[in-house]
């Protein structure tokens, strides 16, 4: 039996959805506005006119983009390759303490990023470790190998442990099986993981303000933006690219997670 | 010599274990853990008001300081917010859930996934500046208090002590819209995932024995959902804590946690005390992790 949605449901559930795609749609109008200075509602007139300024007028954009993509790919790489080996070793092992070691994979997005942030800074300062890309990446990569690692986790739990048995019986080794078997089934839930890794890297900017010293990723560009305005739409231009950069691989990470599940039921 | 390590590997399962376990583990614990012990170490040193020189003794000094009065109240406002925003999202939060999780189907339920996804997964920032544009003075607030002749009441809201301000986005209740808003999605993907294990059999059961929705509702929904509340509001509650930009971007000069731990580190460069500041975050999220785990919030999450 299945009745269907009472009319206070149906308003809050669409209410609450609204709630959060309103604003999202505000960046996207406020990106054609033509008064520069100030947030009036409903724009005055619309343009174009600050997307051709965002490419042609705007050289301080380049850099910080750049250096984001750069950090977000080399953070995930590192994610990939960590958080794999920490999912694989915890999916089926037991051992004592292992609940404790499960807490500690997921301690670096359980607390607030501030605490990472600044606890990397002074690690940094006691070692006498200057700022560079890889200070970054060091900050990055320690919240990006949770999110690989929790993906990659789920995966391998359901990984069916007859069809690995069965390739050590016909005498695949260790390393065969995981090539043939384990691999292709994971595969997936690892490009999903490395995706969200990869989206997660390229917007964060609590951490980074304490591991980038002078150097300005995307966010920390933006940040700047929103603290001492400057041609305001065009900080909306660069949020709606920056918003493309992460949609698409969220989305594609939503369908590779959701095949890897059909395929298993 | 790859058929000897793999028979070593079949032989002794805990020598694979612990082989890969071994990389993944030293990051976490030099990179992450290490860097916690010397933010702890940190907060027992002490900052010589007069030289304002850091003395590298061991002192409990930097602790009493976070009992002064001023920083009391930086602790208690933050601990208010991030309360408030939680219930807040739980309520906000459980009518898309329920709806997700019960009643869309198919390609609506797909839909219904991605139109959460979508703004938890948008860039941080980008939705802290859509809240600037709408609160903002000249916005679409007071566009629409003014085309709907309730300007009034947003003035008289205003002007409530503590929580008012010259405008929304100088206000507490902007700062509190914004946290709402940017953790909402992370309240509703565990309140759904608990929804939707809840077996079938115990609503038809409930219904056949003669139950009302509301009876239902409030007898086998609710409480089956509260791990998922819970899971939830590990999120809403951490993330409000420790979060400096939000305040500082929308909301008024009374300061909270994350914003006093980034001037005393930064400006002020007393790193004793803002080390000091980042434990009151620790003790409070070791103390929820662990009621939530006893309730079973992890298996929802």
């Amino acid at each position: 039996m299945r009745s269907d949605a009472s009319w206070p449901l149906k308003i809050a559930a669409t209410c609450g959805l609204l709630f959060l795609h309103i604003p999202l749609a505000l960046i996207m109008l406020y990106a054609f506005t033509t008064e520069e200075k100030s947030f009036q509602f409903p724009p005055p007139g619309l343009t174009l006119h600050w997307f051709s300024a965002a490419w042609f007028d705007r050289p301080d954009i380049w850099p910080p983009l750049f250096l984001s993509l750069k950090v977000a790919a080399i953070a995930t790489g590192l994610a990939l390759v960590f958080g794999t080996l920490g999912a694989a070793a915890l999916a089926r092992a037991t051992f004592y303490g292992k609940d404790q070691l499960s807490l500690l994979f997921i301690l670096p997005i359980a607390l607030p990023g501030i605490i990472t942030g600044i606890a990397l800074r002074s690690a940094f300062d006691i070692m006498h470790l200057p700022f560079s890309t890889w200070t970054i990446i060091l900050g990055h990569a320690t919240f990006c190998i949770v999110v690989v690692y929790n993906n990659a986790l789920a995966r391998f739990r359901r990984l069916q442990g007859n069809m690995v048995e069965a390739s050590m019986d016909l005498g695949a080794n260790s390393f065969q099986t995981f090539r043939f078997i384990i691999l292709p089934q994971i595969a997936s839930a690892l490009l999903a993981g490395g995706m969200l890794a990869f989206a997660l890297s390229f917007d964060e900017v609590i951490v980074t303000t304490f591991t980038a010293g002078q150097q300005e990723t995307l966010p920390i560009w933006m940040l700047g933006e929103l603290i001492r305005p400057r041609q305001r739409p065009v900080t909306n231009v660069v949020a709606i690219i920056v918003m493309a950069v992460t949609f698409v691989p969220v989305l594609c990470a939503y369908y590779f997670t959701r095949e890897g599940e059909s395929r298993k039921t | 010599m790859f058929n000897t390590l793999s028979d070593l590997f079949f032989r002794r399962p805990k020598a694979l274990t612990a082989l890969l376990l071994a990389p993944p583990l030293a990051w976490i614990v030099i990179v992450y853990i290490g860097s916690l012990l010397a933010l702890l170490l940190q907060s027992f040193y002490h900052l010589d008001d007069f030289s304002g020189v850091i003395l590298h003794e061991f002192t409990l000094s930097t602790y009493a300081e976070l009992f002064d009065q001023s920083n009391v109240q930086i602790i208690l406002r933050t601990i208010t917010m991030a309360a408030l925003v939680t219930l807040a999202s739980s309520v906000v939060a459980f009518p898309v859930a329920y709806y997700a999780a019960r009643f869309a189907r198919g390609k609506w339920k797909a839909l219904f996934y991605i139109a959460v996804m979508m703004p938890l997964w948008s860039s941080y920032l980008v939705k802290i500046y859509a809240w600037k544009l709408i609160l903002a003075k000249e916005g679409i607030v007071s566009w629409v208090a003014t085309s709907l002749h309730i300007s009034w009441l947003l003035d008289a809201l205003l002007s409530v002590p503590v929580i008012g301000g010259s405008s929304l986005s100088f206000s507490y209740i902007g700062t509190f819209l914004v946290f709402l808003y940017i953790w909402l999605p992370y309240m509703i993907l565990p309140i759904q995932a608990a929804l939707e294990r809840v077996p079938h059999d115990y609503v038809e059961a409930a219904a056949d024995l003669g139950a009302t929705q509301a009876q239902i509702f409030r007898g086998i929904l609710l409480p089956l959902a509260l791990p998922g509340v819970i899971a939830g509001s590990i999120f809403t509650f951490s993330l409000t804590l420790g979060d400096y930009i939000v305040p500082q971007i929308v909301g008024n000069s009374r300061a909270m946690i994350g914003q006093a731990v980034y001037t005393l580190q930064g400006t002020a460069g007393d790193i004793p005390l803002a080390a000091a500041f980042t434990v009151v975050p620790m003790i409070i999220m070791g103390v929820y992790l662990t009621i939530a785990k006893r309730m079973g919030a992890f298996d929802a999450l």
